[in-house]
């Protein structure tokens, strides 16, 4: 917790002490926490002077914040128009099974998040899913199988313990 | 260093690197080569190079809009020919440093032809078919120039413009490309001289300029793509707009969902600034221009000029009417100048060649270039850009190459969810501002999507509303709760709910919220609806009487089965890729689909291997003809790779 407070005091520099730096300052606390958290938007509040109700307010406004963690791999399924023509939505269905978990959720054991986008830029690909910084191109619902078992920890570790 | 002396330097940079001794290997790396592994190319290159000990340079390049063909590498070598390599994998690396780096063979069957000095049998890239009808202003340096290295840009003329710009008189600048015919390519078209002047006009000492690189349209990426290979026209645009209008600060608002464009715009300004041509007293004329980067936080409506400023001020996006307009009072209630990305990236250009010339490409009502992504069911998926005026034929059928397989080409959806989706008889539709908006699309944001028969408009039209409605701010009603409304009505009829009545009470829904809404978010949402009604009214028919999607999409319409007569039996492809095992066996061993089970996820048919092809989409769902089940068989593990 402390640690914490000691990260946000580092982004509430007085220079940026005034009303327009509210998105950016959101956008940077959830680039380094995953997430927007109740503490956080009150700390930026009274930074900022303004009610907390202002800050939640920006908050929930803009799709981009988030308020429950992400996962170690956050996977991001393009909704776009390219991709929902292409069967985005079949491979955010597979995703959403394969994983288990909802969309905007996040997996017991935080390995994974899921998410929807609106496109990223990539029609030309579609359908494509991103995972963390890696951008997968053209999907379908057995490759989504296929990347997963990739990226998922594998239980090698727990077979070389024994 | 004078400027004279920096494009000298750069000049010869230039030189060295195009006609120097070692060969010169541009690879394509934005976010469509990335995501296609260039990053791991450019890391097989740098090995493979250094292994062999062979000298050549690397450059990270933007991308040339040949998006569907990526990782795309082109070697330049000394006294040889000019050779572009597609779908370049790691593996293929060996292969190029051995043949055509260190050796003299340029693996033409490995190459998609070459740029320039053409050899025999090979193809001549500039001519194939679709760059005879491709105008190339904005994307003339992508994908050949360094965006990370400002001197390239200098190199090939860049900054000219501005240096002869600090020359002029302001009112100068804004004759000239009010002479050239320019409009805002943002959407709207609005005519780009006589914002300026406006601007410049408006009383007050501080006034701002903004870049709106928000590019919210889901399908549309050219903003994008000129950021990440040629940032630097922006830049210099932004520069000299400040100067015309007398602003001293200029804000790029550009979408977090863009990080590498973001990461090399940032390059590009801190270059530009290091070399005195952004910043305090730029090339030395006294003139002040600083510009900050804002980034989106992911809200369609941010896109539009009022809501893009309050999301500047650290506020809710959402529109408020206009008059004012921002140039009278915008960012903090002082003028501003709100320009999209390619309007800006158009300046130099035209001040460097006169608003004659390009005055001189376009239709009579429509100047310049138009750049348009292109995505879907095309043979070849990118960027184009052409002379306005240009068919829509033109577009998807000689650039495009065409509908991918043997399918037929069904529609084309323009301008995003503001836009809308023409048929087949639309296509010679001139793209211009003007043509397009009385076909019931919009240029908008350059967005094209081909649709094929597979493809279902009453789903398509649902999809962008569905966008729209969750995108919509809220503050006027008609949109907020029209949008919701005529979504709900939409999903019934895909769902096999509708009511014949439906489709004439979502027209007249459709033009009563365009004429109650704020901003052009609510005034062109009915679009894609009202559009796929004029044009595909039959399939909205279809859907509601019969029950039957004719593409085959919609969930509730649709059933899949298995044709007994291709099933091959022995194959149990489909029976392990379905995850809710609804896959059983006759007595035959011909697999069969329970259909209560079955949750169309769409994997069987995905991995029926396609010399059977036995999994077909029927619809309605009452034409699967029900055949015996024996009990389905137990799924096999799955083992671990
Ligand atoms: C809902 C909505 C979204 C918009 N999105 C964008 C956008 O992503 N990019 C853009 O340049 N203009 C967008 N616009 C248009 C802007 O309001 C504005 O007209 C434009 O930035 C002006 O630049 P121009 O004169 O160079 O076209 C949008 C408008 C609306 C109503
Ligand atoms: S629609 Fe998915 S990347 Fe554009």
């Amino acid at each position: 917790m402390e640690e914490l407070d000691q990260q946000l005091a580092e982004l509430l520099t007085p220079n940026r002490k005034d009303r327009r730096h509210l998105v950016s300052l959101l956008q940077e606390v959830q680039r380094k926490f995953g997430y927007i958290t109740k503490e956080a938007m009150l700390a930026i509040a009274d930074f900022l002077e303004t009610p907390g109700s202002t800050v939640y307010g920006i908050a929930t406004f803009y799709n981009q914040f988030r308020f429950t963690p992400l996962g170690k791999h956050p996977v991001t399924v393009c909704m776009g128009t390219a991709c929902h023509l292409a069967g985005g939505r079949l491979v955010l269905e597979a995703m959403a099974r394969e994983l288990d978990i909802e969309v905007g959720g996040i997996a017991s054991d935080h390995e994974f998040s899921l998410d929807r986008v609106a496109c990223v830029g990539c029609c030309a690909l579609a359908p494509v899913v991103i995972i963390g910084d890696s951008v997968y191109p053209r999907m379908t619902p057995p490759k989504v199988e296929e990347v997963l078992v990739c990226i998922r920890p594998v239980s090698l570790d727990e077979s070389e313990k024994q | 260093m004078t400027f004279e002396e920096v494009q000298k330097q750069a000049k010869s940079d230039w030189d060295s690197l195009y006609h120097g001794e070692v060969p010169h290997i541009l690879i394509g790396t934005a976010t469509c080569g990335r995501a296609a592994g260039a990053l791991a190319v450019v890391e097989a290159f740098n090995k493979e190079l250094a292994r062999r000990s062979a000298q050549a340079t690397v450059t990270e390049v933007g991308c040339i809009g040949l998006c569907s063909l990526e990782p795309l590498v082109i070697i330049v070598k000394p006294d040889s020919f000019t050779v572009c390599y597609n779908s370049v994998t790691p593996q293929m690396v060996p292969t190029l440093v051995e043949g055509y780096i260190l050796g003299d063979d340029p693996c033409l069957e490995l190459a998609l032809g070459t740029v320039e000095g053409g050899e025999g049998e090979a193809v001549y890239i500039p001519e194939l078919p679709r760059f005879e009808h491709e105008h190339r202003l904005l994307l003339r340096n992508c994908g050949y120039i360094g965006p990370g290295n400002i001197s390239h840009y200098i190199a090939s003329g860049g900054y000219g413009s501005l240096a002869k710009a600090l020359k002029m008189e302001p009112t100068a600048i804004i004759g000239e490309i009010k002479r050239s015919g320019l409009r805002g390519r943002g959407g709207a078209g609005f005519p780009t001289g006589t914002k300026w002047e406006l601007c410049r006009n408006a009383p007050g000492q501080t006034k701002y300029v903004i870049c709106n690189a928000d590019e919210g349209d889901p399908g549309a990426f050219m903003d994008r793509v000129v950021l990440e290979s040629d940032p630097q026209q922006v830049i210099e645009g932004m520069v000299i707009a400040g100067y015309a209008v007398s602003a001293r600060e200029g804000f790029v608002y550009i979408r977090a969902e863009y990080p590498l464009a973001i990461e090399r715009l940032k390059v590009a300004l801190e270059q530009a600034e290091n070399l005195g041509l952004l910043g305090d007293n730029i090339l030395g004329s006294g003139f002040d221009f600083h510009i900050e980067i804002a980034q989106g936080a992911g809200a369609f409506v941010s896109g539009a000029e009022t809501a893009l400023m309050m999301a500047i001020e650290g506020r809710r996006s959402m529109p408020r009417p206009r008059p004012p307009f921002p140039v009278e009072s915008g960012l903090w209630g002082k003028p501003t100048l709100i320009n999209n990305v390619k309007t800006y990236a158009c300046v130099p250009l035209i001040l460097g060649h006169g608003g004659g010339w390009f005055a001189s490409i376009g239709t009579e009502g429509s100047k310049g270039t138009a750049l348009f992504a292109l995505a879907g069911k095309t043979v070849n998926t990118g960027l184009a850009e052409v002379a306005m005026g240009t068919t829509l034929h033109e577009l998807i059928f000689d650039i495009g190459g065409g509908i991918r397989g043997e399918k037929q080409f069904k529609a084309v959806q323009i301008g995003g969810p503001s836009g809308g989706c023409l048929p087949e008889s639309m296509l010679q539709t001139p793209v211009d501002f003007d043509s397009l908006r009385e076909a019931g699309a919009i240029m908008g944001s350059g967005g094209v999507i081909a649709m094929d028969e597979d493809n279902c408009m009453v789903d398509a039209a649902k999809f962008f509303l569905d966008f729209i409605q969750s995108e919509s701010c809220g503050k006027c009603s008609t949109c907020r709760l029209g949008t919701k409304q005529m979504l709900d009505m939409l999903e019934d009829i895909t769902a096999g709910k509708g009511k014949i009545e439906d489709i004439d009470l979502l027209v007249e829904l459709g033009e009563d919220i365009k004429d109650g809404s704020l901003c052009g978010l609510g005034k062109t949402a009915p679009n894609p609806a009202l559009t796929t009604i004029r044009y595909f009214r039959d399939e909205y028919e279809a859907h509601i009487v019969e029950k039957r999607c004719p593409a085959r999409v919609c969930k509730e319409l649709t059933a899949y089965y298995i044709l007994p007569e291709k099933c091959e039996r022995g194959c149990e492809h489909c029976v392990l890729a379905c995850p809710v095992e609804a896959i059983g066996n006759t007595e035959k061993g011909i697999k069969v689909i329970d259909q209560t089970k079955c949750t169309k996820c769409g994997s069987c048919e995905l991995v029926c291997p396609p010399e059977y092809n036995a999994v077909v989409r029927l619809s309605p769902v009452s034409s699967v003809p029900s055949p015996e089940v024996k009990k389905p068989k137990k799924r096999h593990k799955k083992g671990t790779k």
